[in-house]
């Protein structure tokens, strides 16, 4: 390639004979398209706006979510409801970017090998969960899901209130008191009888309390994991929405 | 009278390597001490005990080696240094065989969901990411690491720079595979496509790239010609804008720095556009730009033709440099990304065909006045159809990121299909040509064991992924028609699960497909044994038409 070049061709020399200009120019080219497409969702109004109902996840429902997180459910799930008329339909409002504005990191998926789960708290019961992931089979025959039987087994989650400092740091506003009664708090949603039930409502709006796993002698994952299926797009109230109001 | 023997010192990298590392494992060993879950003091563990072998085996060398540096030219020709290809070479075909075992395992899985067998650690959900990063890093890394390493050397006429750098790249590399993918079994994993391994794994690589660019660059500054080869941009480009991906994708923070678990420093909209800014260019970066580098050097050495064009390779150079970042939002086609983005990376993506189509043109015409290499020579037809399947994939990746063509494609067995025809088509083929080419060069025979093999290989593999795409895409396509039909009474047609039921046969052919495609590198892998044990064509694969030499005898 060393021929000699008429004219601008001959300018592209600079950059083969010199890596490091090679290196900064290349680096300089690819840094554009993402500083264009990135940078303005941190401040345009359409991407941080939040939406009334929108809160924190319990830490139940995180340690349910890190347990979704681990056994790899966004790979055959998606959370994502696209505004189509049959999507729509199928699973509910389509998603609204405020939605997972404290999901650390987004589960919005890029496949549907099983159904979209953006809305699917409250579809099912918990029983109907439960009978799922330990066997999905045994409720929808036709389905090819892996069974999670082994999620029956006691919940690790000590240390959750570290969890929630973390997710502070990054953003997502845990108060203080959030943190100090993160253990409390994470055992209060699983009794609905219990003292700590309305102390739970108040610092986290909406969420629902009882005992998701069915055995309420113990803290069993299953019980993380349908807790956090259970509040998935319910937080939003669309019945109070008022579409002319935001018309721009 | 007997040489007087040079004394022998410690390198400083040598000395300062060695006690690196001892520090490490003591260090590493502490943390396994102090892990707060299991995986984390397993792979802290493993670091320890890595750390450990490397002190080792640095002291060890020491004690073995001469007393003067390798030379960097031996009778005037450069002394290259091929130990680290030679090891990458292996380990990309050994990774390869084990990513695509898992990719057929977890296809199966689909067609027979008992196949999950119920264990936490072989479910579809912990084997998925194990098959992705094992295709794309363990395999795709090491040929990547490894042809750059014999690519930069060669086109600079200079040796390998670094002593044991070289090495820590390449050994450093497999390690990083080996904590992703005990990771991932043991539900290690970050959710995001393609950058799963977590906040400790990802400093490990961090660290290692850092040394692969430096190995590179300085190699770069020893070469004799002034030009810089255009294969030599790609593998650059490719290094830093990975680099550049991977550091911004996997901003983080860690629950505790003895514990496995992070929670990344983007969510929602901001996270989802980051991730597949990354995502993309994991594609468009690692298994495009540097494959094309692969190219670049390959095709004209194969098949003893000069490239195409130099003036295509500067515009499509650049081109597809920029324009490949813009495409991440295809990926989020009418989700809550904004409109705008969506447009942006639709418009980009289209675009993007044009330089696609520059690399893959200059590759095929390469081949001007050659083209009958392709009847004779199985290895340069892996390599030029790699091209072809490269055009195809760029063809299709474009049209499907049409947000029309989307709202159809997305979330279905379709993208599935685009990915496998890019991937194995293009990024597995342009590999096996290249390494078909190396294994030769590298342990200094003569030509492969069987160039019929190689023919073996490539039909049965080809077969292979003409089942896989063909399948997918009439899954795919039947996937995104189901779930929008509608019947006469104005409902929905189809349940969910009654599309899973339609997938059934087509998971089966995919499967199948998978299966082809696994045995055809299993025919390659041994093929290139036989090759590096020594044994050639010429002792086993004497054709019947050959006639055997007359041998003189005197008349009766």
């Amino acid at each position: 390639m060393a021929h000699a070049q008429p004219g601008l061709w001959k300018r592209h020399e600079v950059f083969e004979k010199n890596s490091i200009l090679l290196l900064i120019g290349a680096l300089i080219v690819v840094a554009i398209g993402g500083l264009v497409e990135i940078t303005p969702l941190f401040y345009l109004k359409s991407t941080v706006e939040a939406v009334e109902g929108v809160r924190p996840y319990t830490p139940l429902e995180l340690a349910g979510r890190n347990i979704y997180i681990r056994e790899g459910c966004y790979l055959c799930h998606s959370q994502m409801i696209r505004p189509m008329r049959d999507e729509i339909e199928r699973y509910g409002h389509f998603s609204l970017a405020a939605e997972s504005m404290y999901d650390h990191p987004f589960q919005w998926g890029s496949k549907r090998t099983g159904p979209d789960l953006a809305r699917v708290g409250g579809k099912y019961s918990d029983a109907w969960h439960r009978e799922h992931l330990l066997d999905p089979r045994s409720v929808v025959p036709a389905s090819i899901m892996p069974a999670y039987a082994f999620l029956d087994r006691p919940l690790n989650a000590d240390a959750i209130a570290e969890d929630l400092k973390a997710n502070r740091a990054v953003g997502v506003p845990y108060s203080d008191e959030m943190v100090a009664l993160a253990r409390t708090d994470l055992r209060a949603q699983l009794d609905a009888d219990g003292p700590g039930a309305a102390d739970l409502q108040r610092r986290y709006p909406g969420a629902n309390v009882r005992d998701f796993g069915g055995d309420k002698s113990r803290v069993a994952e299953i019980d993380a994991l349908v807790a956090y299926l259970q509040v998935l797009g319910t937080m939003v109230d669309f019945k109070i929405y008022e579409d002319k109001k935001n018309l721009r | 009278m007997a040489a007087i023997p040079s004394p022998k010192y410690m390198t400083e990298g040598e000395a300062g390597l060695s006690l690196a590392f001892l520090t490490g494992a003591l260090l590493c060993a502490l943390a396994s001490a102090h892990a707060v879950d299991a995986p984390f003091g397993f792979h802290m563990g493993l670091f320890a005990l890595a750390a450990l072998g490397g002190f080792l085996a640095i002291l060890k060398r020491y004690e073995w080696r001469p007393a003067a540096a390798p030379p960097q030219t031996i009778d005037g020709k450069p002394n290259y240094n091929l130990g680290p290809v030679k090891f990458t070479v292996i380990a990309a075909m050994v990774w390869g065989i084990a990513g695509f075992l898992v990719g057929c395992t977890i296809a199966f899985q689909l067609w027979a969901p008992s196949l999950n067998f119920g264990l936490e650690f072989t479910t579809f959900g912990r084997l998925r990411p194990l098959h992705t990063s094992a295709v794309i890093f363990a395999f795709g890394g090491n040929v990547l690491i490894g042809t750059s390493f014999y690519v930069v050397q060669r086109t600079c006429r200079a040796r390998l720079a670094g002593d044991l750098a070289p090495w820590f790249v390449v050994l450093g590399y497999n390690l990083f595979i080996v904590i992703a993918g005990t990771g991932y079994l043991l539900g290690v994993t970050q959710s995001k496509e393609y950058a799963e391994p977590e906040w400790y794994a990802d400093l490990w690589l961090t660290l290692v790239w850092v040394a692969y660019l430096l190995v590179f660059l300085a190699t770069l500054w020893k070469r004799k010609e002034p030009h810089i080869f255009v294969a030599n941009w790609f593998y650059l480009g490719f290094i830093v804008t990975v680099a550049m991906l991977h550091i911004v994708n996997n901003l983080a923070v860690p629950v505790s720095f003895f514990g496995s678990k992070s929670y990344p420093m983007f969510a929602g909209v901001q996270d989802a556009l980051i991730q597949w800014w990354y995502g993309h260019n994991a594609v468009g970066f690692f298994l495009t730009a540097g494959f094309l580098a692969i190219m670049y050097y390959f095709v004209p050495k194969r098949a003893e033709r000069p490239i195409y064009s130099y003036r295509l390779s500067i515009i499509h150079f650049w081109a597809l440099i920029f324009m490949y970042i813009w495409a991440g939002p295809h990926h989020l086609h009418y989700t809550a990304l904004p409109d705008w983005a969506q447009t942006l990376g639709m418009t980009f993506s289209i675009m993007l065909w044009m330089p696609s189509w520059g690399g893959m043109i200059n590759g095929l015409m390469t081949l001007s006045g050659a083209w009958d290499k392709l009847r004779t020579d199985p290895v340069l037809r892996f390599m030029v159809v790699s091209l072809a399947f490269y055009g195809m994939a760029t063809f299709e990746g474009p049209l499907m990121a049409i947000k029309a063509v989307n709202s159809l494609s997305h979330y279905t067995d379709w993208t599935i299909g685009h990915v496998h025809s890019g991937a194995l088509g293009w990024v597995a083929y342009i590999s096996f040509g290249a390494l078909y080419c190396l294994v030769p060069w590298l342990w200094n025979r003569r030509e492969l064991y069987s160039l019929k093999l190689v023919e073996w290989h490539f039909w049965v593999s080809t077969l292979g992924i003409v089942l896989y795409i063909s399948s997918m895409w009439v899954a795919g396509i039947m996937q995104g028609l189901m779930w929008r039909a509608y019947n006469a009474l104005g409902f929905l047609e189809y349940s969910f699960v009654e599309t899973v039921e339609a997938m059934q046969p087509y998971y089966l052919v995919r499967a199948l497909g998978g299966v082809l495609f696994l045995i055809g590198s299993l025919i390659m892998a041994f093929n290139l044994a036989m090759t590096i044990a020594g044994r050639t064509a010429a002792t086993r694969d004497a054709s019947p038409d050959d006639a055997i030499a007359p041998v003189l005898a005197p008349a009766e």
